[in-house]
């Protein structure tokens, strides 16, 4: 967390009241509330009445995606459609998967490109074939694995009138993203990807638009959003909010060159090293890299040994790491996906640390695949 | 040195690794997915691998204060030790998977991977004790007789015993259970695992019928007549008399015990308990644990054919492609595909899979 957004959330925690009380104290923190409703609205260029506030960015996709699938399907039961993209996270894929085991959705994938974009020509097709049985189209605004900023703003075009969700999870605050210009209907931002609290989030959702509740109880956020409101947490994500938007161009400079040198260095030790995803548009922080004839797992720990951390797919709930669902919907060879690797980079990524990777990767790799050769003999 | 500490979640790997970190080497914690479809819970004793396990295994490891890493194994479990003991099944033998789950996973990918990776040893929770000597590093039965894990061992060769660590060899069960509570473990009162970790049913028959088919066959005494039927040879082990539920009875009422298994007529050969007896047990694919007897001599020693079962005592010999022990008292009933251990006194001297016996 963010200073600033440490000492706005311990001043807030300390004026106990409920925000949805009509006495005195309530009111006070119902003002603060509201106050950080329409920094946040104005720092993703929406209404303030179109911010509401969730748990955490999965329970906004949730809220999207469940909400206007059951009022799709409440309207017209023939509107049980699901458009996706094949790399979606799997806070946007689970939900989806859930609703089509249990809830008779139909879902269809949207093809991903090699270099990382969804495919527009596929998308217009299906939504061509299927245009009146469509509950909703869901395209992340920037994918959390390879970086790529998405077409969505041609995704709402081709949509017309057919709902369009986007995980803006990780653009908030990195890239440009502007909810009243890109006419999405709904998008999801959270707090602690910006340097704010865990536990808080937002679904921006259109002015007007109603979607089916999943918590039910006081109706505290626009009767969309039951549960007590965590004022402290909102009042702190707006800070952070505030100071990402007004540092982004700084911060984007900043780490976009940060990751240009890591993979400068990276490729000089390791020449058959390849980037994932591509994209004028790109997250500044994200590099995913392919290092063939290794396997991740064992990259990781390596690279752990020597004070670097990186990431690799997901793990399953044992906590065995599983081939990333977004490099096999770019098209990779399992065996390449296995030997792929993501560098996270932050406002707090220095130069040492980036030359620290570029001393220890050509070692590392070399022990990896010695190992991987070892295993597959 | 570098350790690799592989731990399994339960409260013997864990203080394993407490105490290769006490020994002041360098120690990773690594616990092994070996099931792509791993359980949630253990249930009591049985099988291991759970979701469960492996959240044990983290919080262990972070009590000891090692980073911790998960390696999935499933696939090299699955071809060298599922497969080997379905494949062991159909051809009429009774296999052991944790012999070949030493053999080819804990002490032969994983210590691959992690000498490829810088690292010098694997340290488990296993009881069994490593000396030094002037014949070279040699592996020992462990102080707790209740425990001793030896046998399981004894599939590793030179090469092995030489990058393995067993810390807790020298110590009572109980007393590692006391050691983990004083050090905060709170997998202190885990019970033991037993019996197949891959079939947590417990229920083995009913797991090999699901894979090798239900085909009913004749039960036949030694003179071939049919005395009963079957629901498939290979849920049948030697020496086996419960469970045969034979229709014709013996004469004078004595019962039966499995004898044969043809897997090819599908046949199970009953008869009397003599006829089980057996002084010479011959085992195939012979591996030593450091310094090899010397060849086609008859030396004195200690046959073992179960994990927990006696030491009985033999002459044997080893030739470069058998081990055949001559037991010094006859004993009843051994199924092939078992392990054949010899033993030195305490000190193991190498393994084979029993092959024939007569």
């Amino acid at each position: 967390m963010i200073p600033e957004a440490i000492a706005a959330l311990s001043e807030q925690i300390s004026q106990y009241g409920n925000a949805s009380s009509l006495h005195a104290t309530g009111r006070a923190v119902r003002k603060k509330v509201e106050e950080a409703r329409e920094s946040i609205a104005t720092c993703i260029g929406s209404d303030a009445s179109e911010v509401i506030f969730t748990g955490s960015g999965t329970e906004a996709n949730n809220l999207a995606i469940k909400g206007f699938y059951w009022k799709a399907v409440e309207e017209d039961l023939q509107r049980n459609v699901i458009v996706v993209a094949a790399f979606e996270h799997h806070a946007i894929l689970e939900p989806i998967e859930w609703l089509e085991e249990h809830e008779g959705a139909t879902v269809i994938y949207i093809p991903v490109a090699a270099h990382g974009i969804i495919e527009l020509d596929a998308l217009a097709e299906i939504i061509k074939t299927e245009r009146d049985y469509i509950a909703l189209i869901c395209v992340m605004h920037s994918n959390n694995e390879i970086g790529t900023v998405q077409p969505v703003a041609e995704v709402v075009k081709l949509a017309g009138d057919i709902p369009v969700h986007t995980d803006a999870v990780q653009s908030f605050g990195k890239v440009p993203i502007n909810f009243a210009a890109l006419g999405v209907t709904s998008a999801t931002i959270s707090a602690h990807k910006i340097g704010g609290p865990l536990g808080v989030a937002a679904l921006v959702l259109k002015r007007g638009v109603d979607i089916t509740p999943v918590l039910h109880g006081g109706g505290q956020e626009r009767d969309i959003r039951s549960g007590t409101i965590n004022a402290p947490s909102i009042v702190a994500f707006a800070v952070a909010a505030q100071r990402a938007v007004a540092n982004r161009e700084l911060n984007y400079s900043r780490i976009s060159g940060m990751r240009s040198l890591l993979a400068k260095k990276i490729i000089d030790a390791v020449p058959d090293a390849r980037i994932n995803g591509s994209n004028l548009e790109m997250l500044p922080g994200i590099l995913n890299m392919t290092f063939p004839g290794t396997e991740s797992d064992s990259l990781l720990l390596m690279l752990d040994n020597a004070g670097i951390s990186t990431s690799t797919g997901s793990a399953c709930s044992a906590g065995v790491q599983r081939p990333s669902h977004v490099l096999l919907a770019l098209g990779m060879s399992e065996k390449d996906v296995r030997g792929s690797l993501r560098f996270s980079l932050g406002i707090t990524t220095s130069e040492e640390e980036i030359n620290s990777v570029g001393e220890v990767i050509a070692d590392v790799v070399a022990k990896v695949r010695s190992a991987y050769l070892g295993a597959t003999k | 040195m570098k350790v690799i500490a592989a731990m399994s979640g339960g409260v013997d790997s864990a203080v394993a690794a407490a105490r290769a970190v006490e020994a002041g080497h360098e120690v990773i914690g690594v616990h092994l997915a070996l099931s792509n479809n791993p359980q949630k819970y253990r249930s009591g004793a049985r099988g291991c691998c759970t979701i469960e396990d492996s959240h044990d295994a983290r919080r262990a490891a972070d009590v000891i204060g090692i980073p911790f890493y998960i390696w999935d194994m499933a696939e090299e479990f699955h071809d060298g030790v599922v497969e080997n003991f379905i494949e062991e099944y159909s051809n009429g033998r009774t296999p052991n998977p944790c012999l070949r789950c030493n053999e080819k996973i804990k002490f032969a990918a994983v210590l691959d991977r992690a000498s490829a990776l810088g690292y010098d040893a694997v340290a488990t929770g296993h009881y069994a004790q490593l000396n030094e000597s002037a014949i070279g590093r040699t592996m020992h039965r462990a102080v707790d007789p209740l425990k001793d894990q030896s046998y399981v061992l004894a599939v590793l060769n030179s090469k092995q015993i030489a990058g393995a660590m067993f810390p807790l060899g020298d110590t009572h069960k109980e007393d590692v259970r006391i050691e983990a509570k004083a050090r905060g473990l709170y997998v202190a009162n885990k019970p033991d695992s037993h019996d197949i970790c891959f079939i947590p049913s417990g229920n083995n028959a009913g797991w090999l019928r699901d894979r090798l088919g239900s085909e009913v066959g004749p039960i036949v005494d030694e003179a071939g007549n049919k005395v009963g039927e079957h629901q498939g040879a290979y849920t049948y082990t030697i020496g086996q008399r419960r469970g045969l539920g034979l229709s014709v009875p013996t004469e004078g009422g004595t019962p039966r015990y499995v004898l044969k298994i043809e897997p090819k007529s599908n046949t199970v050969v009953v008869g009397s308990k003599e006829a089980l007896a057996i002084s010479t047990i011959t085992g195939e694919d012979p591996i030593w644990c450091g310094h090899a007897p010397v060849k086609n001599t008859e030396h004195r020693g200690f046959a073992q054919i179960r994990a927990h079962g006696a030491a009985l005592p033999c002459m044997y010999i080893a030739t470069d492609s058998s081990i055949t022990a001559k037991l010094d008292e006859p004993l009843l009933g051994l199924a092939t595909g078992q392990g054949l251990v010899i033993y030195d006194g305490d000190r193991v001297v190498g393994s084979a899979t029993v092959s024939a016996t007569e």
